[in-house]
C-alpha cells in the first residue's frame, strides 16, 4: 500500500515539472490596453516567420494587435533570420523577422527596425580592471587566459559565465566575437539575465554578459556589477539607440518589394510593432525600444 | 457487502474521475514520447549516449546526455546519503527524546523548512553557500552546492514523514517494549524502527523523487556545465536544469532532444520506483503491518 503512493507521487512530481517547464518563457501580456483608435476596417490574416530572437517579442505584440483589431489573426513562426528572408521573398510569409541588418544582396526587401538588442559585458564592481579589449575577452572565454593576473588584475582564477544554448544574448555574443559555442570554456552556465547578474554580483572574479537593459538597470540600483565599455563606448541604452555601441544589433521586420507593395494590414502591423504602444512589451523582453 | 441504489451515482462519478486522472497521466507520457520522437528518429538514440558533448543548437549538433544523467544521479545520491541519516535522527529525536513542547516547536520548524519555495533555497544557495564554497575551491557553483541545497530541501520530507510513521506505531508495541524493560535505544532499534520501516522507506523514496525532480534551486547553484563531474567541487548540470535552461528557446531538433532528456528522467524515476519495490519486497522486516502483528501475536 505504501509503495503505490510513492510511485504516484514521484510520477506526479516529474510530470508537473515537465508541464511547468514546457510553458513559454516570455511573460504574458497583461491585458493589452486596447487603443482608442477606430480601426474596425482591418480584417484578415498575417503570417510572420523568421528569427527566433524576434519571434517571442512579435508573439506578444501580435496578441495585443489582435485584441486591438478584432477580426485579424497574426500567425508567428520561428526558423531563423534566413528563413524570414526566404519566406518573405517567396511570399510564404507576409512579413519576415530578421535579427540583423540586411545584407547588400537583400535589396529587394524593405526592412523596418522595430527594436534593438544589445549585450553588455559585466564584471563584479570590485574588479579593479577598468575595461577589457576584445582580444582579452576572446582569450578569457576560450580559456587562454584563466587568471586575472595575466591581464593585469588581481591574482585570482577567472569565473567565466556563459549563457545556455538558444539564448539570443549568446547568439549575439558569439556572432560579435566570431566564436563558436564549442570553443568556449565556461566555469558556469546560466539561464536568464537575472541569474547572470546575481552570479556575477556574488563572485568578485566573475565575468559575464547580459542584455544591456538589465545590466544598466541593475547597476543603477546599486547591484555589485559594472558594465564594461566596448571600444571606448559606454554601455548604455542611449548608445545602443544611437547605434554607437558595437555589441548590439537591430531587430527588423522585412517585406518584399517597396513599402507601398505591402498590404494595408501588414503595414499597419509593422507600424504598430515599432510604436510606443508596445514599448513595454519590448522592454519586458530586455530589448531596447526605438522610441523612448 | 450491500450496495444501496443511492451509492450508484457516487460510484460512477468516482470511477469517471479516476479514469480521468489516469488518462491525463497517460496522455502526458504519450505527449512526451510524441515530442521526443523526431530526435529519436533523426539523430537516433545512440547519439544521446555516444556524442562528444552537448551542443544541440550548433551547426554540427551533438547530443550527449550522459553528463546530465551522471549529474542528476550524483546530486540525488549525495543528497540522499546526507539527508537520510539526519532526517531519521531528527524524527527519532522529535518522537522519543524531545520533551513535548520542544518536539512540537521542532516539528513546526521542519514544516516551515518543507514549505520554503525552492527558488528561495536556490537564491540563498547562490548568495550565501556558493561564495563560501568558492573560498575553498572556485568557482563555488558545484556538485557540492547542489548536494547541500538538495539535502536541506529533502531533509524535512524525510523527517516529517518518518516522524508520522513512528507516531502511528500501535501503542501496544511500545507498551510491550516498556513492560519487557527494554531501554529507550533498544525500543527504537528493536521495535519502533522495524514497525515503522514501511513508512520510513516511503519517506526516503518520496524525498529521492523530490531530489531528482528539483529544478530551480539546483539550476541556481550547480553551475550547469555539461561535464561528468570529476570532484565534489566540479560544476554539474542535471537533466531537469538542462530542460529548464534551454526549453524556452529551443527549436525543432534541439527541442525534441530536450524531450528526450525528459524521457530519460522519466526512465530514471521508473527505475527508482522499481528499485524501491524490490527493496521493500526483499526485506522481510518490511512486511505489511498486519502480518507483523500476526507474527508477533504468534510468538506471544
Amino acid at each position: 500500500m505504501c509503495r503505490a503512493r510513492i510511485r504516484l507521487n514521484a510520477l506526479c512530481a516529474f510530470l508537473l515539472l515537465m508541464v511547468a517547464c514546457s510553458g513559454e518563457p516570455q511573460q504574458s501580456a497583461d491585458a493589452g490596453a486596447p487603443s482608442e483608435k477606430l480601426t474596425g476596417q482591418l480584417t484578415g490574416q498575417l503570417t510572420l516567420t523568421g528569427s527566433s530572437t524576434v519571434a517571442p517579442l512579435i508573439g506578444e505584440i501580435a496578441k495585443r494587435f489582435e485584441q486591438t483589431h478584432p477580426g485579424t489573426r497574426v500567425d508567428v513562426q520561428t526558423g531563423g533570420s534566413s528563413r524570414g528572408v526566404a519566406d518573405a521573398r517567396r511570399g510564404t510569409a507576409d512579413i519576415g523577422m530578421v535579427s540583423r541588418a540586411l545584407n547588400a544582396d537583400e535589396g529587394d526587401l524593405t526592412a523596418y527596425p522595430i527594436a534593438l538588442d544589445g549585450v553588455a559585458m559585466i564584471l563584479h564592481r570590485d574588479n579593479p580592471l577598468p575595461a577589457l579589449s576584445e582580444e582579452q575577452i576572446v582569450a578569457i572565454y576560450t580559456g587562454q587566459v584563466t587568471n586575472w593576473r595575466e591581464i593585469g588584475g588581481a591574482d585570482a582564477p577567472i569565473t567565466v559565465v556563459n549563457k545556455a544554448e538558444g539564448r539570443s544574448t549568446l547568439e549575439l555574443f558569439l556572432g560579435y566575437f566570431k566564436l563558436r559555442n564549442e570553443d568556449i570554456k565556461p566555469s558556469i552556465i546560466i539561464g536568464d539575465n537575472q541569474q547572470g547578474i546575481r552570479t556575477v554580483a556574488a563572485d568578485p572574479n566573475a565575468i559575464g554578459y547580459v542584455s544591456i537593459g538589465t545590466a544598466t538597470y541593475e547597476a543603477s540600483r546599486g547591484t555589485a556589477i559594472k558594465a564594461l565599455s566596448m571600444r571606448g563606448v559606454e554601455a548604455s541604452l542611449e548608445n545602443v539607440r544611437n547605434g554607437s555601441f558595437p555589441l548590439s544589433r537591430p531587430l527588423h521586420l522585412v517585406t518584399l518589394g517597396a513599402a507601398e507593395q505591402a498590404s494595408a494590414l501588414a503595414r499597419s502591423f509593422i507600424e504598430y510593432a515599432a510604436s510606443a504602444e508596445v514599448s513595454d512589451l519590448t522592454e519586458a523582453q530586455y530589448f531596447v525600444p526605438l522610441t523612448q | 457487502m450491500s450496495r444501496s441504489r443511492s451509492d450508484l451515482p457516487l460510484l460512477w462519478t468516482l470511477r469517471a474521475l479516476a479514469a480521468l486522472a489516469g488518462a491525463i497521466t497517460l496522455l502526458i507520457v504519450a505527449f512526451l514520447i510524441l515530442e521526443a520522437w523526431p530526435a529519436l528518429q533523426a539523430p537516433g538514440l545512440s547519439h544521446f549516449l555516444t556524442d562528444a558533448s552537448w551542443f544541440p543548437a550548433s551547426s554540427t549538433p551533438q547530443f550527449n546526455l550522459i553528463p546530465m544523467v551522471a549529474g542528476t544521479l550524483a546530486a540525488t545520491l549525495g543528497a540522499m546519503l546526507l539527508a537520510t541519516p539526519l532526517g531519521i535522527a531528527a524524527a527519532l529525536f522529535s518522537r522519543f527524546y524531545a520533551p513535548p513542547t520542544i518536539a512540537s516547536w521542532f516539528r513546526r520548524l521542519l514544516e516551515l523548512l518543507a514549505g520554503i519555495p525552492s527558488v528561495v533555497y536556490g537564491f540563498w544557495g547562490l548568495v550565501v553557500l556558493t561564495p563560501l564554497i568558492r573560498q575553498w575551491a572556485p568557482p563555488g557553483q558545484s556538485l557540492l552546492a547542489a548536494i547541500l541545497i538538495l539535502s536541506l530541501m529533502i531533509l524535512p520530507t524525510i523527517a516529517l514523514l518518518s516522524e508520522t510513521a513512528l507516531r502511528s506505531i500501535p501503542r501496544a508495541y511500545l507498551q510491550g517494549a516498556a513492560a519487557l524493560g527494554l531501554s529507550r535505544w533498544a525500543t527504537i532499534t528493536g521495535v519502533a524502527l522495524p514497525a515503522a520501516h514501511c513508512g520510513i522507506m516511503s519517506s526516503i523514496l518520496l524525498a529521492a523523487g523530490r531530489a531528482i525532480g528539483e529544478t530551480m534551486a539546483v539550476l541556481m547553484v550547480a553551475g550547469n556545465i555539461v561535464k561528468v563531474p570529476d570532484s565534489l567541487f566540479a560544476p554539474v548540470r542535471t537533466l531537469t536544469a538542462n530542460i529548464a535552461l534551454e526549453l524556452g528557446y529551443a527549436l525543432d531538433g534541439h527541442r525534441a532532444a530536450l524531450f528526450v532528456s525528459g524521457l530519460i528522467l522519466l526512465a530514471l524515476i521508473v527505475l527508482l520506483v522499481s528499485m524501491s519495490d524490490w527493496i521493500v519486497r526483499a526485506d522481510p522486516t518490511a512486511a505489511p503491518a498486519a502480518s507483523t502483528q500476526a507474527r508477533e501475536l504468534r510468538h506471544g
